[in-house]
């Protein structure tokens, strides 16, 4: 099978050129039968990356330890769907994965786009062919994991151990999705470029594109952080990594421009700006897999690193010099059909929050670079870590949180003082009240103080549209309350999803304050004492230490130890940490015996968590004292985490709600520029 | 249930969370209140100690000291995991740098050291990079103003660039402006109905 994998190689390195040319060629000649060409072209590039996919599947799943790649991040212990997961655990297979699913999305945008767009097509078809093509190339010549080696072990090495998480199964397909599907909106404002089609039709071409690209990148993010916390056991879910950043970049970036549409299609402004965010975000989303793997900067996340760097880098520069002239080249067609008539307006402040989301991208990226940079201009390594980031973007954040309640409600093109009462009375006294609340109550942490009364702000203006809504359905129409209500978001799923997904970032943003309550005791002890700690909520926390276990699992050694935990002195239960030691058997004998175990990683450490609505309780069991079962423990209380996921589940809700199919917007026609009568009726009165 | 029951119970969510959140002030930096208790007999030996991994120490009250767990989180860790001391030595267990580089801190500090000079001593040893963020000093201020500097910037151009754009179109109405009280009057109602 791996034969047939790399003959599906070389095929897609055949149909890839082939699609590149006969999809940039027929859409400059319109030539129907090259346009056929390149539609193909996408299904067969497909075809052979399915089959290439399928060859590298059956490897690992018939333990091939022959191919280097199975070799190397599995064994024989190792549980099925840790060896699925296996494909995209490795840089070779990852590069695979990405190109399979790339040309999977370029085939599903030419199949699924209305034939209204087919002008754009052909020149959609040679980008994504082209950017597969890049991939496949890398694959063949960097990192191709159909490699074999010269001769064959009987056992592989097995995955990292940190990567054996059920979150690791999901989070990275989710984010490579993400940044994978960045390429069919980018794919489309190319398209728009060169057929100088830049009306509104690709954004409307792309417009449940770009929400499924920025969807697909939270949930990524958020399974990340859950990952992370759950796995690497510092107790945190974000630690601003070089790699956690570069997943970061081109959510804020695809954020911005989900946001900067509406205006160009509303307006028609904002066109070159559009242009430059969806190239920002489709060179971010392959900078951050540079950064994975390059090792240009050291990562906790930075699993395999190799030259594949240098393909990147010249990938990059090649597309920025290619964006640039092509930008340059229809910049008379990008003018504006309309200006921003008064800084108290919907445009202005979307404006402001695209400024405030690319200077928080901006500044997390100079952060990131920040140390490279200050080796090549002073000869000095720094490092750049939490306390910067933190300093630097927690005031940015707050600004994007007051544009979050802020935008949505101001009125388009010019606000009255009326409408701004109207809008904003009720949600800005409710944070001024939350904030006397608890400077009052004594909260004394600034920041604290701000993200709590920002909230209670935005969450305000959301609960506002939602009653005035519901309201205005229920006088004009008679419907019930909840009939308004479904109608309501039915007939306005954009609109009242993105207050939704509005309501998932401020959960978040509280959920992040708690991070600043976060207490931890380290101890050692023997079994039956106990360790006493406070919580920020003021409950008293006893850990008694039961005793540390030893058993053998699969494809590890388990030493467990165990705490019962009371809560003010009411018994919450036992909870459990490990170290697990994995090995590998020198031979393919089932059960392996004792002798012929090889250790294949480090200890690793599973924390023992438990959630709930206030705090979780976060156990790591760090190692025994003497080699007997006094064992040394962190605790960790970790205020209101429970509500990270729940953030990212609303904004999932939220998402899902703008992409439901059947969504009718009002936007401006294409070629028009402006929207709705009383914008026509301006426009007639002033010409 | 009545409403003002309703109303009662929603008040408890709303500010049981905020009280609990004022007393966090309370709660020291770095550790609660801690401690152990309960008899100290001597543990039993572990069946395979190996599959523990590294064998550690007794905790002592240096590592939850305050003073201290704030100076390692400054630290960064030099055995390559990107973490600072104070986390690498309560996460990544097979490290013997951060153990080792808490030791010297423990030191230090015993020794009457001010933190500055703990961090003074670790740059003079390891170099800048031993500091989780740059001194903001020298080149490295450009790390900190750039982007703030540049969102501030951006925007003061936008808002400059708009105010005089603003002028222009100002004075172009004032010439050619033939909307009359009704039509203004229509105008805003269909504005105002627009994203309805």
């Amino acid at each position: 099978m791996t034969t047939l994998g790399q003959l599906g190689l070389w095929l897609a390195l055949l149909i890839g050129a082939w699609g590149t040319f006969v999809g940039f060629y027929g859409g400059y000649t319109g030539r129907p039968e090259l346009i056929a060409s390149a539609r193909r072209a996408t299904y067969a590039l497909c075809g052979v990356l399915v089959v290439a996919s399928i060859g590298l599947l059956v490897a690992l799943l018939k333990h091939d330890f022959n191919v280097a790649y199975v070799a190397n991040y599995t064994s024989r212990d190792l549980p099925t769907v840790y060896v699925l997961s296996a494909f995209y655990g490795g840089q070779s297979g990852s590069l695979l994965f990405w190109a399979v699913v790339l040309s999977l999305f370029g085939a599903l945008a030419q199949w699924l786009t209305s034939r209204k767009y087919d002008h754009l097509l052909p020149h959609v078809a040679g980008v994504t062919c082209a950017v597969t093509l890049f991939f496949v190339i890398v694959t063949l010549f960097a990192a191709n994991p159909f490699e074999r080696l010269p001769f064959t072990p009987a056992d592989g090495s097995g995955l990292n151990p940190q990567l054996q998480n059920p979150g690791m199964v999901i989070h990275p397909p989710m984010l490579y999705l993400g940044f994978i599907s960045i390429t069919i909106p980018f794919a489309f404002g190319v398209a728009a470029l060169l057929s100088r089609r830049l009306d509104t039709g690709w954004l409307h071409a792309i417009r449940k594109w770009t929400i499924v690209s920025w969807l697909f990148l939270a949930i990524g993010i958020t399974l990340g952080m859950w990952w992370a916390y759950v796995e690497l056991g510092w107790g945190g879910y974000w630690a601003w990594d070089p790699v956690e950043n570069a997943s970061f970049l081109p959510w804020l970036t695809m954020t911005a421009f989900l946001h900067s549409v509406m205006i160009q299609e509303k307006r028609g402004m904002l066109k070159k700006w559009n242009m430059v965010l969806i190239t920002l975000s489709f060179l971010l989303s392959i900078f951050g897999t540079f950064i994975t793997r390059s090792g240009i900067i050291s990562s906790v996340h930075s699993f395999a690193q190799s030259a594949v760097g240098y393909y990147f880098l010249g990938f990059l520069i090649f597309i920025i010099l290619a964006m640039a002239v092509l930008l340059w080249l229809r910049l008379p067609m990008l003018e504006s059909d309309a200006h921003l008539e008064s800084m108290v307006s919907r445009e202005a402040s979307f404006l402001f929050n695209n400024l405030i989301l690319v200077g928080i991208a901006f500044s997390v990226l100079w952060g990131t670079m920040f140390p490279v940079i200050s080796e090549i201009v002073r000869g000095t390594q720094v490092t750049v870590g939490p306390p910067f980031f933190n300093q630097v973007n927690i005031p940015l954040g707050l600004l994007l949180l007051a544009l979050t309640g802020i935008g949505p409600l101001i009125a388009w093109r010019k606000a009255s003082v009326k409408n701004l009462r109207r809008q904003f009375a009720v949600p800005v006294v409710s944070g001024g009240i939350a904030a006397a609340i608890l400077t009052a109550l004594g909260m004394g942490n600034f920041y604290a103080i701000t993200t709590v009364s920002l909230a209670v702000f935005v969450v305000g203006t959301i609960l506002q549209e939602f009653v005035r809504g519901v309201g205005a359905r229920h006088r004009l129409h008679g419907e019930g309350y909840l009939q308004a209500f479904a109608r309501l978001v039915g007939r306005n799923r954009r609109r009242y999803g993105g207050y939704v997904v509005h309501l998932g970032i401020v959960i978040y943003f509280l959920a992040f304050t708690g991070q600043a309550f976060r207490v931890d005791l380290e101890a050692s002890l023997n079994p039956g004492e106990t360790a006493e700690m406070q919580s920020p909520w003021g409950h008293t926390y006893a850990f008694t230490h039961i005793g540390v276990s030893q058993y053998d699992e699969l494809n590890r050694l388990v030493s467990a130890a165990s705490v019962e935990v009371a809560r003010d002195g009411e018994r919450m239960g036992i909870m459990k940490s490990e170290k697990r030691q994995h090995f590998i058997c020198s031979a393919p004998i089932r059960p392996c015996p004792r002798q012929l175990r090889k250790p294949s990683f480090e200890p690793s450490t599973e924390a023992g968590i438990r959630s709930d609505l206030r705090e979780d309780i976060y156990i790591v069991f760090a190692g025994v004292v003497e080699g007997t079962e006094e064992a040394v423990y962190r605790f960790t209380l970790n205020p209101m985490v429970w509500w990270v996921w729940f953030g990212g589940f609303v904004l999932v809700v939220g998402g899902v709600v703008t992409l439901w199919p059947g969504t009718t917007i009002r936007t401006v026609g294409e070629g028009d520029t402006q929207g709705g009568y009383a914008a026509q009726l301006l426009e007639s009165k002033s010409a | 249930m009545h409403r003002r029951d309703v109303l009662a119970h929603l008040t408890a969510v709303a500010v049981i969370p905020l009280a609990g959140l004022v007393r966090a002030q309370e709660v020291p930096a770095g550790g609660a209140q801690e401690g152990a208790t309960g008899d100290r007999v001597a543990a039993p030996e572990l069946y395979d100690p190996f599959r523990v991994g590294r064998p550690r120490d007794r905790v002592t009250d240096y590592e939850n000291d305050p003073f201290i767990v704030g100076l390692e989180s400054r630290l960064r860790c030099t055995c390559g995991c990107n973490l600072d001391v104070y986390t690498c030595r309560t996460t990544d267990f097979t490290c013997g740098t951060s153990p080792a580089m808490h030791r010297q801190v423990v030191e230090m500090v015993e020794s009457g050291k001010t933190a500055q000079e703990v961090l003074d001593a670790f740059v003079a040893q390891h170099g800048e990079m031993v500091l989780m963020a740059p001194k903001k000093e020298g080149f490295n201020l450009l790390a900190y103003f750039l982007p703030g500097t540049a969102v501030v910037g951006v925007g003061a151009l936008l808002v400059w660039a708009l105010a005089k754009r603003r002028g222009r179109v100002a004075a172009a109405t004032v010439a050619g402006d033939t909307l009359s009280s009704e039509d203004r009057a229509t105008l805003e109602a269909e504005l105002s109905n627009l994203e309805l």
